[in-house]
């Protein structure tokens, strides 16, 4: 017995019980909200089960990477919306992250024009809705020529309100080998940093790390390129019918999602990069002035290695924010993940088991880029002590 | 909700889906009769409409709605309550239609639906009798000189999602060994903006919403040119929830009384007259003679006042969607059977 209240008093098993409860109750209410919705579809003759994702979809996507034709499956149609998603996101974060850099050190800038350009900047578009951001965008894209009267801005780059045109190299077995060798060559330049490291610190001489790596990356895919016979025949678009045929193309919705998710979320992200850049003390950059280093490599070996403690876990929740934004796709016809899973639970009307769906990919992609940003996090921490 | 709100598509299909969940989840088992009593025991029908497709239902400057679907939920009311007023309007998205019918949210669903075996069956709905036959269409710039759908080979062409309109775009270049890119955007006016802007070639849609969109949206509708090639069947019909026979009798037979007051010459100017008709049909129909009434569980008169405060289908037609309207259709297939078209009700006896 005082056995029992003596457990029962130790923190540590009242800690284990409470939330073996908690967990017991929350368990409790997703079951019953489950099989509640389950009973009642079956009662008012719903169809449930996910049994319609192997059934023909039916209906055609605007741009795939994947080859999809109407006749494929519910979830290859899923797979090319999800696809389309990351393909976006991921575009937008590098390119936001760029701007969101440039803008954030440029609003620390002591030449005033270019401070206050970027305090412009960052206060209009943090402060509109990126919907009407994104609305504006697709309509300045609609408003270019038809396709019959197309832009050329370059020799076989079309501009057009069908979306940009240009050539892409014709497929060739040669291109394959200059990829293989472009990896290779990549995997080259990482070893090289490394060792270039090891020489400078264990023997305190500079190493010529910077050509050596980008030589390193570029000579070999060149070398197979011209050793397979150079094969540069192009595929051009023509025009043709109602629109250009052949070549590479964007879309005028990629395009603006693209830069309507950039633009706003570069506007965020430099402002955390100039809070992380004003958190490193004033005296570090007059220490590295002392010691004779230049501004940029205060910025690249005092500053930002401090900085970046400060700015990747708010960067984090920027991307997140940016991947889920991007499912305001459908307002301007991009073919995301929403707008795919939009049609496909309005074909079948089994909603809830769509929307489920849509739900746990988002939350899977969110803690994916949460995962690879903590890891990024704990690396950036460690590097500085 | 208002137009603007439907782009934050997420959100939207989310709440949907929630409202969908908790009112599922809350309100238990469907039991016969259940909606026939509780629209009596409330007062007014819930009807659940476009959030505004000219002709069909959409609101005036007053927010009073008007259409030929927003009809069907006033023929019920008048059949119900003796009052075509006593309708609530519940605008919605085409991908919010279906689960605001399942989860008891709306009465009838009076909104462009196309009535599909996969909705009568595993969506868990019924129908009332089609009230516009309607059949999906493309619509180009008349400058393209196109003569017909067959010459769309390489078109872009935008689409509104949430319909059946997706499938059937695809199906018919399937068929005819043709291709095509869809751009398919949620929101109305961004949808009509990209292909007026020339985004598009061709704008696909139901013939008659297609119509109502150039009445509407074009300066000069010259411009633009309907191809006359139907390539879907559509008949819109009103829907109601599985497992209520007595309400689906209710609006199955209130659309029917209007058809059938067309066809025996009954307006809502002559109905007052037409009671002292020796026309045993008539009689019937506007329960001088009793017994329809009883068998739907209203008054007798429900036929009666559909027909005054309504009117019969064709005044309904041509106030909305016909001649005296800005759509200016043809009556068509939604004619009379005694004039060539479908319209046809059974007999009211």
């Amino acid at each position: 017995m005082s056995n029992l209240v003596q457990a029962l008093n130790s923190a540590r098993v009242r800690g284990w019980l409470y939330q073996g409860l908690f967990l017991a109750c929350a368990l409790a209410v997703a079951w019953y909200l489950v099989s509640n919705t389950l009973t009642n579809l079956a009662n008012r003759g719903v169809a449930t089960g996910f049994g319609f994702l192997n059934r023909e979809a039916g209906f055609e996507i605007g741009e795939s990477f994947l080859a999809y034709a109407a006749s494929d499956t519910y979830l290859k149609a899923l797979a090319v919306g999800l696809l389309n998603t990351l393909a976006v996101s991921a575009a937008a974060v590098v390119l936001a992250s760029v701007l969101g850099v440039l803008i954030g050190v440029a609003r620390l800038s002591s030449n005033w024009m270019v401070g206050r350009f970027a305090a412009v900047y960052v206060e209009t578009i943090r402060n509109v809705p990126l919907l009407l951001q994104l609305v504006v965008w697709y309509t300045i894209m609609n408003r270019l020529p038809s396709p019959r009267e197309a832009l050329e801005p370059l020799p076989h780059v079309f501009l057009s309100n069908r979306g940009m045109k240009f050539p892409v190299l014709a497929e060739h077995p040669g291109h394959g080998w200059a990829l293989l060798a472009l990896i290779a060559g990549i995997a080259a330049a990482v070893a090289l940093v490394r060792y270039g490291r090891r020489h400078r610190e264990t023997t305190g001489k500079p190493f010529p790390t910077v050509p050596l790596a980008i030589a390193a990356v570029i000579l070999p895919p060149v070398a197979a390129f011209i050793a397979t016979g150079a094969p540069l025949a192009f595929d051009l678009p023509v025009l043709a019918g109602f629109n250009f045929e052949g070549g590479g193309a964007v879309t005028p919705e990629f395009t603006a999602l693209l830069i309507g998710l950039s633009v706003y979320t570069a506007g965020f992200i430099a402002e955390i990069v100039r809070s992380g850049i004003l958190a490193v003390p004033q005296g570090q950059t007059e220490a590295g002035l002392a010691l004779g280093l230049s501004p940029v490599q205060i910025l690249r070996l005092v500053i930002l290695p401090q900085a970046l403690r400060v700015i990747v876990p708010p960067l984090t929740s920027q991307y997140l924010n940016l991947t889920k934004n991007s499912s305001l796709a459908v307002a301007i016809g991009y073919p995301d993940l929403v707008s795919v899973t939009n049609t496909s639970a309005n074909q079948t009307g089994q909603v809830v088991e769509a929307v489920s769906m849509m739900m746990a990919v988002y939350l899977v992609i969110s803690l994916c880029i949460a995962g690879f940003m903590n890891w990024y996090n704990r690396r950036v921490a460690l590097v500085t002590r | 909700m208002k137009t603007s709100l439907r782009a934050f598509a997420i959100a939207a299909t989310l709440s949907v889906s929630a409202i969908a969940l908790t009112s599922i989840a809350a309100s238990g088992t469907a039991q016969a009769g259940a909606t026939f009593d509780g629209v009596k025991q409330k007062g007014y029908v819930q009807c659940g409409v476009n959030l505004g497709l000219y002709g069909f239902s959409a609101p005036d400057d007053k927010g009073k709605w008007s259409g030929l679907d927003v009809d069907v939920c006033r023929a019920v009311a008048a059949a119900m309550f003796g009052d075509a007023e006593k309708v609530k309007y519940t605008p919605l998205s085409a991908q919010q239609r279906l689960p605001a019918l399942q989860s008891g949210e709306i009465d009838i669903l009076a909104r462009n639906t196309t009535r599909t075996l996969t909705r009568d069956t595993a969506n868990g709905l019924n129908f009332a009798p089609t009230n516009y036959f309607d059949g999906q269409g493309f619509m180009v710039a008349a400058k393209l000189g196109l003569k017909s759908a067959k010459q769309l080979n390489g078109a872009t062409v935008c689409v509104l999602p949430g319909t059946t309109t997706e499938q059937n775009v695809s199906d018919y270049f399937r068929a005819n060994k043709m291709t095509f890119k869809p751009v398919v955007i949620e929101k109305n006016e961004e949808l009509h903006k990209a292909f007026f802007g020339g985004r598009c070639d061709a704008l696909t849609s139901d013939a008659s919403q297609l119509a109502a969109i150039r009445a509407a949206e074009t300066q000069n509708p010259a411009d633009y040119v309907i191809l006359p090639e139907l390539i879907s069947k559509e008949p819109l019909s009103p829907a109601i929830r599985q497992g209520d026979e007595d309400w689906t009798n209710l609006v199955t037979w209130a659309f029917y009384a209007m058809v059938q007051a067309e066809e025996k010459g009954i307006t809502s100017e002559t109905v007052d007259a037409a009671m002292t008709s020796p026309d045993p049909d008539v009689k019937r129909l506007l329960g001088v003679t009793a017994g329809n009434g009883k068998a739907l569980g209203v008054e007798e008169n429900w036929a009666f006042n559909i027909v005054k405060q309504v009117g019969n289908y064709g005044q309904s037609y041509e106030r909305n969607v016909g001649a005296g309207s800005k759509l200016k259709m043809p009556r068509g297939q939604n004619a009379l059977y005694t004039e060539g078209g479908l319209m046809y009700a059974p007999p009211l006896k």
